[in-house]
């Protein structure tokens, strides 16, 4: 998976080939460093990731430095991306940490300039150099797929669909659920890939098969799990593996044509009221101790090498993927979000 | 009789004018904000477009017919389901009707946007509860339903179940105070009992039900949470919703300003058009004492009539708390909890591991303490002062401290957020800026709480007071205080559990550090944890009631009307 990541081509190299690289040098976790952040005593970390997987990693993160208390503060990456920039512009800064399901986030703060430079000595050993922007701003932190899956209780497997033209079949009408670009990354990621793959009409037929719109790709999930709808157009894959492997009827379908794949960058912003606590937490969650605690947990492709993915998982360099292009979501996020909502009526 | 009586010191002018200017700011100040951004382009450039694209643009005119569609259909909806309430409760032997009318007041407590969770797990059309017990019972397949929630049916009815309780109040207390002589003399003149009724009751209900069909009009126009649950699944806005999304990133406040501007207009006409019609109530009660009203029999139809009542309370409050139940203690939210499913996860999640909970229950708290406090001591100063006619420009003062109720929760929000993110006081990202919003949006409520108590203390006793030496602080400290003890401690409260439920308002001016226990429950929302929203919801509601309880056992019946936030 080395390889084929994602951020290389999309998100990296047109930003690398426009400012002068100026990697930081790596520091490492001394104890001077784990002083001064225990001395601050807190960290904001602002996610996308789903409730059940960022709370225990933050309780994890405080068990092994305590004194430290971490403040998750979760909601759909577009309504994060929405409230950094609405407390920025009133010079609000309590954002320490942030970490989205929308790639094109950090370039746009990049060019605003509100991220500061960290690189761990781990995180500059284990990470593939395409999993670390150039000038050190921000890193990927895992990466996960917005898939296909369905209730077994509700579609029997035979009737289950195989990639994203079955959805339009008239026999789905009814029974699909979906995220939404202008509250989820994950969507907002998936939908700019779909489109360019399948084309915006693919949207609009299929916003005439009666979807219910949820907000945030973590809500497909949950809805599918309550047997609400049986099939999820879309949603975090990781949250449909932890039903599975909980013991629910779920499975998930990579769609022949492709998955949409979601890199999540993590960076320290340069106005953080707690520096020191925000590098600890980026260290610590680069580091094998915190990507294996995200792996076990929920099955996430790990960015650190020293880190396996998890077994049972479908192997990402296997999987097809949908090319991930970060600077196009960029360009095009509120053109998306209006077509979407030309379709789709929200 | 004292503005002209020479005093050697009296601070009631400088107050009168410092009370006069702390609300002209607290109203005006967002309110001009809100009218000159509405009709300014991002650079500051003076515009119609705004208006233009919001009467041209389908993504804006669909909201907007939307929310007036919904808006008639509730209230219609609400006035025929209070009005034969009221009307069993009040005019007629049901037994239990003091409990029904109880059990009303307490399906005000829940929030309208708990409300419509708890529904979407009662009536979601696969998952909901009632769906699965319906097809048990049919055998009707798997993708079935009998309701549908996210539908703009579904969303007409949610809103309905949480508003019709205003209509009831005002229809059972209207008919209350109806005269019982003149349906006695229509039916000694030989009318029969429907015959009275129709030719008696209901001219004399009618303007108490057009003032009820009006109220759940406006909460309807200006309701936020229940939409932004139900409508957006469904696939449609609501006004409100709309005006939220527009502070997605990048936010659009023009565009926000010129959508909030329908809504303050239209709530300004409509509570003008309900003072004209209560202001021709006042015929029932003309001329003398009359006796109570006469009740009914009901004959048969006592226990039918209970059954019915008891079946719409169910709506609003037995089935709903029966699901948020269900799903605090449920692994899966959409199985009923037997003794294998039953979990205390959520709770543990909620209490346990859930960094927001207990900084937005702290801040629900600060938030309520200080609304209740700072917002009862300037209604009672401002009510002290209207209802004593103590200084000339009182009836400056009653208006202005009623003034809020003509705008709309997420309206003041929008109106705050504009003007209090630029100097020269940014109070944006504190609590201040909550406060502010919470006080202004209690304030009316509260005025008109303490301004009917003021009525019930005759002006002799202060001025006894004064004319014994004391100022009028003094007086008031040592005479009125007292006797006003428990209607202040009512108001407190009652603004208490206001604050505790609103959504609109907050939902566009919390940050991350200012986060309150609705919002957090809508945050929650969006990334469908509904576990910890039934955990969260309920403890609210606990929060609430515990509060409104002490508030009847010190301060008498805490009066539960005006508005609703959400």
């Amino acid at each position: 998976m080395r390889r084929r990541s994602l951020v290389t081509a999309g998100l990296l190299l047109p930003l690398a080939a426009r400012v002068v690289s100026a990697a930081p040098a790596a520091t490492p976790v001394t104890p001077a460093l784990i002083d001064a952040a225990t001395k601050e005593g807190k960290v904001t970390y602002y996610t996308a990731m789903d409730l059940s997987v960022a709370e225990p990693m933050a309780r994890t993160f405080e068990a092994k430095y305590p004194g430290i208390k971490v403040t998750v503060e979760r909601s759909g990456a577009e309504r994060v991306f929405s409230r950094i920039g609405q407390e920025m512009g009133s010079k609000i800064y309590r954002v320490d940490v942030v970490n989205s399901s929308d790639a094109a986030h950090f370039i746009f703060w990049k060019r605003q300039g509100w991220l500061a430079p960290f690189v761990s000595t781990e995180m500059a050993r284990d990470l593939p150099a395409e999993m670390l922007d150039a000038d050190g701003l921000f890193c990927n932190q895992r990466t996960h797929l917005s898939a296909i899956a369905y209730n077994t209780k509700l579609i029997p497997p035979e009737d289950a669909p195989k990639g994203f033209m079955d959805l339009l079949q008239p026999k789905y009408a009814g029974k699909l659920v979906k995220g939404h670009p202008g509250y989820s990354g994950t969507i907002m990621t998936a939908t700019q890939q779909i489109a360019r793959e399948l084309g915006w009409s693919y949207f609009e037929k299929l916003a005439k098969q009666k979807v219910l719109q949820v907000q945030s790709a973590t809500e497909p999930p949950k809805r599918l799990e309550a047997g609400e709808r049986g099939v999820a157009v879309d949603g975090s894959d990781y949250l449909f593996w932890m039903a599975k492997e909980r013991g629910l009827p779920i499975e998930v379908v990579l769609a022949v044509e492709g998955t949409p794949q979601i890199s999540n960058p993590m960076g320290i912003f340069k106005s953080s009221p707690n520096p020191n606590a925000a590098r600890l937490l980026v260290s610590w969650i680069m580091s094998g101790e915190g990507q294996s605690f995200i792996v076990n947990l929920s099955g996430q492709y790990p960015a650190n090498t020293q880190v396996k993915p998890k077994p049972g998982r479908p192997v990402l360099s296997q999987v097809k993927t949908f090319k991930e292009d970060p600077a196009a979501v960029e360009q095009q996020a509120d053109q998306i979000k209006a077509q979407y909502a030309k379709y789709f009526k929200v | 009789m004292t503005a002209k009586a020479p005093r050697l010191f009296d601070v009631s002018r400088p107050v009168l004018i410092a009370v006069a200017a702390l609300l002209a700011i607290l109203i005006a100040l967002p309110m001009g904000w809100l009218i000159v951004t509405s009709f300014s382009t991002k650079d500051g450039q003076a515009t119609l477009g705004n208006f233009v694209t919001l009467f041209t643009d389908p993504s804006f005119l669909d909201p907007l017919l939307a929310t007036l569609l919904l808006s008639v259909s509730v209230s219609v909806i609400c006035c025929a389901v209070a009005a034969p309430m009221g009307w069993l409760v009040a005019r007629t032997d049901m037994p239990l009707s003091r409990t029904v009318r109880t059990l009303v007041m307490a399906s005000l407590v829940t929030p309208p946007f708990v409300g419509a969770v708890a529904w979407e797990m009662l009536a979601a059309p696969n998952s909901g509860l009632l769906n699965q017990l319906w097809r048990l019972i049919t055998g009707a397949p798997d993708d079935e339903a009998l309701f549908d929630i996210y539908t703009f049916e579904g969303l007409i009815f949610a809103i309905a179940c949480y508003t019709f309780p205003y209509v009831f109040i005002l229809v059972a207390n209207a008919l209350d105070r109806m005269p019982g002589e003149l349906e006695d003399a229509s039916s000694m003149l030989g009318a029969r009992t429907w015959a009275t009724a129709r030719r008696i009751t209901v001219p004399l209900a009618l303007p108490t039900l057009l003032a009820g069909a009006l109220v759940a009009f406006l909460q309807t126009l200006n309701q936020f949470g229940s939409p932004a649950i139900l409508a957006i699944p469904a696939g449609f806005h609501t006004l409100t919703t709309k005006i939220w999304s527009l502070f997605q990133f990048p936010p659009k406040p023009e565009l926000a300003s010129a959508a909030a501007l329908p809504l303050l207009v239209l709530t300004v006409a409509l509570l003008r058009a309900q003072s004209l019609v209560l202001g021709r109530r006042g015929y029932a009660v003309l001329g003398g004492k009359y006796g109570a009203p006469r009740l009914i029999r009901l004959g048969p139809w006592r226990w039918p009539a209970v059954g019915l009542a008891l079946f719409v309370l169910s709506l609003p409050l037995f089935l709903p708390y029966a699901a948020l139940l269900n799903t605090a203690f449920s692994k899966v939210s959409s199985q009923l909890i037997t003794p294998q499913t039953f979990t205390l996860h959520n709770v543990v999640f909620t209490f346990g591991e859930l960094s927001s909970t207990l900084p937005a229950l702290q801040n629900t708290f600060v938030l309520a303490t200080a609304t209740a406090t700072v917002g009862g001591l300037l209604a009672l100063l401002i009510a002290y002062i209207v209802a004593r006619r103590a200084v000339v420009g009182h009836r400056v003062l009653a208006f202005l401290a009623t003034a809020p109720l003509a705008i709309p929760g997420i309206v003041l929000g929008v109106g705050l957020f504009l003007a209090y993110t630029r100097p020269p006081l940014t109070l944006y990202g504190t609590l201040w800026i909550l406060l502010i919003a919470f006080v202004t949006i209690e304030l009316p409520a509260a005025y008109q709480q303490l301004g009917s108590a003021f009525h019930s203390v005759h002006p002799e006793l202060e001025e006894a007071g004064r004319m014994l030496g004391a100022t009028r602080l003094r007086t008031l400290k040592d005479i009125t205080a007292p006797l006003l003890r428990s209607a202040a401690i009512a108001t407190w409260c009652f603004v208490f559990v206001g604050v505790i439920r609103e959504l609109s308002a907050a939902v566009i001016l919390f940050t991350s550090e200012t986060k309150v226990l609705s919002v957090l429950i809508f945050d929650l929302k969006e990334s469908g944890d509904v576990g910890a929203i039934a955990v969260l919801s309920l403890t609210m509601v606990i929060l609430t009631t515990v509060v409104i309880v002490i508030a009847n056992r010190i301060g008498g019946s805490v009066r539960l009307t005006s508005r609703v936030a959400g």
